[in-house]
């Protein structure tokens, strides 16, 4: 079933990439293309075979619940792109009618 | 003497006998630096003054009688994936350009506390997305053997930059292939060491069960002393392995392969394959073969889908990673014109921050893992990676070690494959089963190409944390191939300058 552009514009969307429309038209087919290649992995009988999300196999490592030094506040706050009373400055979060 | 043509082990040895300084070291690997980077472009940040600074304090050290690592005053660069205190960090995406971290990565804390003399950051595919450094914000790293061709990616300035005298020794980090390709196809040597051996804190995360950090160098010795400096047990990396790093200097002293079984995987081979890899890798079976390794066949069935499972594992990991760059705390911000809101801003920014390969694998991995399609992609990937898992298991009961090519080809021409990912991504067909299964693997070049003089790579695979094995193997076809050849096959490489 090949992926179309709608499809794609809305994992855009999802995404949070404002994608433009040429991107759109080039990247659709890109995907159709790379998304029938992939699907090969369909034709493997995997019936009763576990998944495996992580190689090691390792689980629910702890480490000692001790008091460390951390970022400064000053430091967390250096890179951002904006700063207002200790903060992060950031775009509203609301729309205007709220 | 022309330092930059020392090995790090030749260094180490100068330097401990105070016949040359680390200052010394560090000047002839920035005038290097100076003199073909131009061309090269593997730096995207050289830290000349730091570097300085940091070989003079190993200097006074030294000089005050102080038993010093045996890397201490050694050059080492820096892959941009590794985030640095102070010295900007980009991952080769304009996403986060001018940022510049608040901490080390460990891999930085430990070359540093090894005394290695950080020269700087090193040009990549932008967030370690590609196999040939073109996907970088900051244009391409040119291979030094011949300056059109690809120097292969992610961590293609690291190998460019070993492979150009303009560092010893240099990090990478290996997702899909992303250290032993560009080895392979720059001709120096690169592992991926067992995932989990290596620490990925401070590591800009792509696919985090697969990313691994890891070593270059243009011997196997030297590789191995740097992957010694920067692995081991990490509590600030929940998936770091704690046990002990596997002997990998000692393995590449030893150099030895007599009685090993080695194992020639079947399904790496044949079609799509170029002819003068295939005739360079049948020459370093024989010369395998003539030091004493018993090499028999193995069939790893599974491996043909590995490609196809990558391909849905990275970019679905990827696409989660990724979205905590997102305008707020650091990093690009853009159209915060104070009309818009929060979510167009992240939008725009996101939109005018990546680059297209990076669109493409976050737009697939948010496809792959949304509902409806989960079972058939992602949860299908998965099931795979078991399956090649135990490919390597039965094939790990009966050979100490896998071999194959390390690349379907040699380093094709810059461009060539810009605008088709699917030709792209072949690149990565011999390396990613070792990525999928968290095993170890390096590839060490096995000579030229005879349709193009360019280097091949030789790739060895082994157990997770039989890490020693590949150095073992490496170093013993190393020396053998050295001795056909009469000289290290960089010697060979034009295009260098002088």
């Amino acid at each position: 079933m090949p992926i179309t552009r709608d499809e794609v514009a809305h994992l855009a969307r999802l995404s949070r990439i404002a994608l433009t429309d040429q991107e759109l038209d080039h990247l659709a087919p890109q995907l159709d293309q790379i998304i029938s290649a992939v699907a090969q992995v369909q034709e493997v009988a995997a019936e009763g075979i576990p998944p495996t999300s992580h190689a090691t196999g390792v689980t629910n490592v702890y480490r000692s619940d001790e008091p460390a030094p951390c970022l400064t506040p000053a430091q967390a706050l250096d890179q951002a792109p904006a700063v207002d009373l200790q903060r992060f400055r950031v775009p509203r979060i609301l729309g205007t009618e709220e | 003497m022309d330092l930059t043509r020392s090995t790090a082990a030749e260094l180490s040895d100068l330097l401990k006998a105070k016949q040359v300084s680390a200052r010394e070291v560090a000047q002839a690997h920035l005038d290097r630096i100076a003199a073909v980077d131009g061309e090269v472009h593997a730096f995207l940040h050289v830290a000349a003054d730091a570097a300085l600074a940091q070989a003079a304090g190993i200097d006074a050290r030294r000089a005050a009688g102080e038993e010093l690592p045996a890397l201490a005053g050694v050059p080492v660069a820096v892959k941009d994936v590794f985030v640095t205190e102070g010295m900007p960090t980009t991952c080769g995406s304009r996403i986060l350009d001018g940022w510049r971290p608040p901490y080390d990565s460990t891999i930085v804390t430990r070359l540093k506390a090894n005394g290695a003399t950080i020269l700087g950051k090193t040009n990549m595919d932008e967030f370690a997305m590609g196999s040939s450094t073109e996907n970088s914000a900051y244009g391409p790293t040119h291979n030094p053997w011949d300056l059109t061709k690809i120097p292969g990616g992610s961590s293609g300035g690291s190998a460019a930059a070993v492979a150009a005298y303009q560092a010893p020794l240099a990090t990478g980090s290996d997702t899909g292939g992303s250290i032993r390709q560009p080895a392979a196809v720059c001709g120096i040597v690169g592992t991926k060491p067992t995932y989990g051996g290596s620490s990925r804190y401070g590591v800009i995360a792509f696919a985090s069960s697969l990313d691994t950090p890891g070593p270059f160098g243009r011997t196997v010795l030297d590789t191995a002393l740097l992957h010694e400096a920067m692995s081991g047990h990490d509590p600030m990396d929940s998936t770091s392995i704690d046990a002990p790093v596997p002997p990998v200097v000692a393995a590449a002293r030893a150099a030895d392969v007599s009685g090993m079984r080695i194992g020639v995987v079947t399904e790496l081979s044949g079609d799509g394959y170029q002819p003068g890899v295939l005739s360079k890798f049948a020459e370093a079976v024989e010369l395998l073969e003539h030091l004493g390794a018993k090499v028999s066949e193995v069939s790893c069935p599974h491996f043909k889908y590995a490609l196809p499972a990558y391909y849905l594992i990275a970019p679905s990991e990827c696409s989660s990673n990724l979205a905590r760059f997102d305008a707020m705390r650091y990093g690009l911000r853009a159209g915060d014109d104070g009309r818009l809101d929060a979510e167009q801003v992240m939008s725009l920014t996101r939109e005018q921050g990546f680059g297209a390969e990076v669109k493409r694998r976050i737009i697939l991995g948010t496809y792959a893992l949304s509902s409806g399609y989960y079972d058939a992609y992602y949860g299908k990937a998965q099931q795979v990676r078991t399956l090649i898992i135990r490919d390597f298991d039965a094939a790990f009961g009966q050979v100490d070690v896998l071999i194959s090519p390390a690349t379907p080809t040699t380093a094709f021409g810059i461009g060539e494959r810009a605008d088709d990912p699917m030709a792209m991504y072949l690149a990565d067909l011999c390396t990613i089963p070792s990525d999928l299964a968290g095993n170890a693997a390096i590839s060490v070049p096995c000579g030229l190409a005879e349709e193009d003089g360019l280097p091949v790579g030789l790739q060895v695979m082994a157990p997770a944390m039989a890490d020693d094995r590949l150095y073992r193997v490496a170093a013993a076809a190393e020396a053998g191939f050295t001795a056909r050849w009469g000289q290290p096959l960089l010697n060979h490489a034009k295009g260098l300058g002088a």
